[in-house]
């Protein structure tokens, strides 16, 4: 599970920082801001070594009892950082890799939005985070977006078929999913989470 | 291919657009006793600036999409490299035809036969008006250093068309 994620600059201060709210926020806050060093460490080591293909991914920054941190940085000096919850042992490195991935994508989207400045805090109106790895079926999508129109495929092979979440102008958050029982679609819900910014 | 003529038309629009040279600026523009001739400058100039700072904003955006995968740059003749291989491509489908530097933060990349010039003339003709259509270019290399770690300056110059030269100044710090 996906506690917290958060978008560094080059320059090391926060483009976009979002975690579950039900938790003491201020403690992922910090403990990314711990993990800048080691991110640092890594990139410093990859530097001195001599091998041509250098990864993005980082890999695992550092475990703590509760969670565990986990880093990527892209070409551009822009670190990923995510925090994971260290109970969920299902999640696999390379589902890891592929969420940052696509976060990777979507940073890149963003950058190439006319109406966003490189450099200013990642405003987005709509943050949908991917709270459970495992839910059924599900590629977890993370998107923190500037436009107003998205239509977001959330899961696409869970029971029932496509879901789509589209948000609207009226920050009114449309879930468009076929009909089906009601136990399915709570279960769905339960496992994406929407926050509304 | 249709692909590439677009972006060509487009570059030619915005830069007809954004150099309008207005021989009479009015009371506001400048508060010069030199009036027009003042006026005239500052609009050819801003005019310049207005162009490369547009290829500056491409250019960062390009400078995060197109290096993926592989955290490729060690140093900085690697970014000046992919300059004029992958973004150069990417944006004229050729690539540059000679990078030289002296190893000492200043680069020359010379293109032989610059797309957005080949149209124009072959030669000294509209030599003058060259210029104007390359800002918009050192705005994009600008742009792409800038979003990958690079502070520069990049100036460009015509000898003879369609060949023309970038200098990207990379002061020490």
């Amino acid at each position: 599970m996906a506690v917290c994620i958060a978008v560094i600059a080059k320059e090391n201060y926060p483009l976009y920082i979002r975690s579950t709210p039900t938790e003491n926020e201020l403690k992922f806050h910090y403990m990314v801001h711990t993990s800048l060093d080691v991110v640092d460490e890594k990139i410093s080591a990859m530097g001195k070594a001599l091998v041509d293909q250098r990864e993005l991914y980082l890999g695992l920054l550092y475990p703590t009892e509760d969670y565990k941190v986990y880093g990527y940085v892209t070409n551009s000096k822009v670190k990923f950082v995510m925090v994971v919850d260290s109970s969920n042992t299902a999640l696999r490195d390379n589902e890891i890799r592929s969420m940052f991935r696509k976060l990777h994508n979507s940073y890149t989207d963003v950058m190439c939005n006319p109406f966003y400045n490189p450099g200013d805090r990642i405003q987005s109106r709509w943050a949908l985070l991917p709270v459970s790895a495992s839910s059924p079926g599900g590629p977890y999508f993370l998107c923190p977006i500037q436009s107003r129109w998205a239509l977001l495929p959330v899961s696409v092979s869970s029971p029932g078929g496509p879901y789509f979440l589209c948000p609207i102008q009226s920050r009114w958050a449309l879930l468009l999913c076929p009909i089906q029982s009601s136990r399915a679609f709570d279960n769905m819900v339960t496992s994406m989470m929407i926050q509304v910014c | 291919m249709a692909d590439t003529v677009l972006f060509e038309f487009l570059h030619t629009e915005m830069v007809a657009e954004l150099w309008a040279h207005d021989p009479d600026p009015g009371p506001g523009v400048s508060a010069g006793s030199r009036g027009e001739e003042v006026g005239a400058t500052t609009g050819q100039k801003m005019s310049l600036s207005v162009l490369e700072s547009m290829g500056f904003r491409v250019g960062q955006a390009l400078g995060e999409r197109l290096p993926r995968e592989t955290l490729a740059f060690r140093e900085e003749l690697d970014v000046l490299k992919f300059l004029c291989k992958d973004l150069w491509v990417a944006v004229f489908q050729k690539q540059m035809d000679s990078l030289r530097t002296n190893h000492q933060g200043t680069y020359v990349l010379q293109d032989n036969s610059f797309p957005l010039l080949l149209p124009m003339a072959s030669g000294l003709q509209y030599l003058e008006e060259a210029p104007k259509f390359l800002a918009f270019t050192c705005g994009l290399l600008r742009g792409a250093l800038c979003t990958l770690g690079i502070e520069s300056v990049v100036t460009a110059s015509v000898a003879a068309l369609p060949v023309c030269k970038f200098q990207v100044l990379i002061p020490k710090s």
